[in-house]
């Protein structure tokens, strides 16, 4: 007496293993896609940018006419951007982290810092410019200077440095407090002399990868109403400034097709300072970071 | 050296030099984490700025327009000299529109790729498509804008003829690309958090690679899943300048995706870049679709945290 039918198993087997096969493929090709999109992006950019992109373009400032247009303003303006946000951004979060990580007692305050943190990433930048807008601007008075819209995406950076933050401490292994501990440290002392030097490259990568996104959010700064021609370079904080995406922003939506082109060098500029900023930061991950 | 170290420590003066240190020493430890709270306490002050400066400015909007109008209106004409409609029904409707079409494009293609990364890829892949996920979730949004606009656009036209320059269709799918690294890589964490054991049980019972995938890891990732589906859907509510660039600015109450539309973060940024001054119902009207963005996102943010917490299958 026979128990299995033979060949309705190998029946069923057989198309059980082609579905397998079949999906299998049909995930990859899903995974492509990703993939795909990423090099047609960047041919289609590097394509249409290539052919403006020159010395020229880079030092000379903002015109009406397409082939005088050049993005030194934008450039020099978003690095002023960035003299605000590192320090500001960086003191905050790290202070945050390292309390958050090292002081804090489980608490319904504490708690309460953490759940804002994390809905605080979540809120749309535009909103963030709102806020900006509103707070920097109009009641603090800074006007449309590098230090208002500094300020506000420092704040809009802030949870992601947090975060990062946090994890690099955490990462710190508890021998080496309780060492320092039993040699007499304080804890301020373990805090800065222990736990950040070893955290370092952790909040370092964290933070470099948070400002290349400060770098290239747009929506902040057409909220808080950052101006796009300008024929002068910042001379301070309260100064009036325009940045990279601010002026991409302006040549992707005028009409004339020439102004495509360069909206198109545009953003070469802006993703080779991106490229950059990710090595650094994919190169001290990979040099300085310890594993416990 | 070594005999004036052991003076040190002998020295009246110095033991006294040492207590003072001491007492410096203990302010610093008091007085630092304070400071540190001080810079915790930002993150708070920045959420209560938020939702003060929407609810204040909303409400001197509400004094100008009533809020049965606002909340229900079909009507969304802000620029009309005489008589402006502040209806933000068709404000929603297309950023509804443009989610919907993002939601469409990415979920499929994340939670696809999640299994083939998770399930199916080796690790020299896994190690290869990561990165390039991450680099696709750091594109500058208006990069991506500037793609809908000059490729997507122009592309979708040839395929669908009726299509206008600005429509809810190409800005919909790029947000849908831009998510994408976000829902792959949130699922895909989700699933390799399932553990070994639970998919070597099924594999020994003879289910295929697809099979362990479909009915085991998925359904025991699942709250993860949603979790980053509803994160992404969030964040797609919040895009601003892909739809501003490649999206118009015509707000419709309807169900078009070929014509032309405007989200709310779209009016936000016509209003920024127009001229509109300060105190003006049309300066007030962009904090009042602030705010309704804001609870919309809000909202998607603590269903995803809601569902994450109470629905993950802990091992």
């Amino acid at each position: 007496m026979r128990y299995m039918d033979d060949t309705a198993v190998m029946k069923r087997m057989t198309k059980r293993i082609t579905f397998n096969k079949v999906w299998k493929s049909f995930f990859f090709l899903a995974t492509t896609f990703a993939l795909v999109t990423l090099v047609i992006l960047l041919y289609r950019i590097v394509t249409q940018g290539v052919d403006y992109l020159s010395i020229d373009f880079l030092t000379n400032f903002a015109s009406r006419f397409a082939d005088k247009a050049g993005i030194k303003a934008a450039l020099i303006g978003s690095l002023w951007l960035m003299a605000v946000v590192a320090p500001v951004s960086i003191i905050l979060g790290v202070g945050t982290a390292i309390y958050l990580e090292e002081y804090a007692k489980k608490n319904r305050l504490n708690d309460f810092i953490r759940m804002n943190i994390s809905n605080l990433a979540g809120v749309p930048s535009i909103v963030f410019g709102l806020l900006g807008l509103t707070i920097f601007v109009r009641m603090l008075g800074l006007g449309k200077s590098v230090l208002a819209a500094g300020f506000t995406m420092s704040l809009l950076i802030l949870p992601v440095i947090i975060v990062a933050a946090q994890e690099a401490i955490r990462a710190v292994p508890n021998e080496q407090r309780e060492a320092s501990y039993g040699m007499g440290a304080t804890k301020w002392q373990t805090i800065v002399h222990v736990v950040l030097p070893a955290a370092i490259p952790g909040i370092l990568t964290g933070s470099i990868l948070a400002m290349s996104r400060a770098i290239g959010e747009t929506a902040p700064l057409v909220v808080i109403g950052i101006p796009v021609i300008l024929q002068f370079l910042p001379n301070g904080l309260l100064s009036q400034f325009t940045a990279l995406p601010m002026q991409i922003y302006d040549w992707a939506k005028r009409p004339q097709e020439a102004f495509q082109y360069v909206a198109a060098a545009g953003i070469l500029v802006l993703m080779t300072v991106l490229l950059l900023m990710n090595s650094i930061a994919i190169f001290i991950r990979n040099k300085f970071q310890k594993r416990y | 050296m070594v005999s004036k170290k052991e003076n040190k420590t002998s020295s009246v003066q110095q033991l006294i030099a040492n207590s003072r240190n001491q007492k410096t020493k203990k302010i610093v430890e008091k007085a630092m984490p304070a400071l540190l709270f001080s810079a915790a306490l930002i993150s708070i002050l920045t959420t209560f700025g938020i939702v003060f400066t929407l609810i204040f400015e909303t409400f001197e909007f509400f004094k100008r327009v009533s809020i049965t109008d606002f909340l229900f209106g079909t009507q969304w004409l802000p620029f009309s000299g005489k008589e402006p409609l502040f209806g933000i029904l068709p404000l929603i409707a297309g950023t509804l529109k443009v989610t919907l079409i993002a939601v469409v494009v990415a979920v499929p293609f994340g939670i696809a790729s999640a299994i083939y990364l998770s399930e199916y890829a080796s690790e020299k892949i896994r190690r290869t498509v990561k990165p390039i996920l991450e680099v696709l979730a750091g594109v500058p949004t208006i990069v991506y804008g500037f793609f809908a606009l000059t490729f997507v656009t122009p592309m979708l036209q040839q395929i669908i003829p009726g299509l206008k320059l600005f429509n809810a269709l190409s800005p919909g799918i790029v947000v849908g690309i831009m998510i994408l690294p976000m829902i792959t890589s949130l699922s895909e964490d989700a699933m390799s958090s399932v553990p070994n054991s639970m998919r070597e049980g099924a594999l020994a019972l003879g289910a295929t690679k697809f099979e362990v995938a479909i009915k085991v890891v998925l359904p025991a990732a699942l709250s993860g899943i949603v979790a980053s589906v509803v994160l992404a859907i969030s964040r797609a509510i919040g895009e601003t300048m892909i739809v501003s660039l490649a999206g118009g600015s015509t707000p419709k109450f309807d169900l078009d995706v070929t014509d032309s539309i405007q989200t709310m973060t779209a009016y936000i940024v016509q209003v920024a870049t127009g001229d509109a001054g300060y105190g003006t119902t049309i300066y007030y009207s962009i904090y009042s679709v602030g705010f309704t963005l804001f609870i919309f996102t809000l909202v998607m943010n603590l269903l995803a945290h809601y569902i994450s917490k109470r629905f993950r299958e802990v091992y």
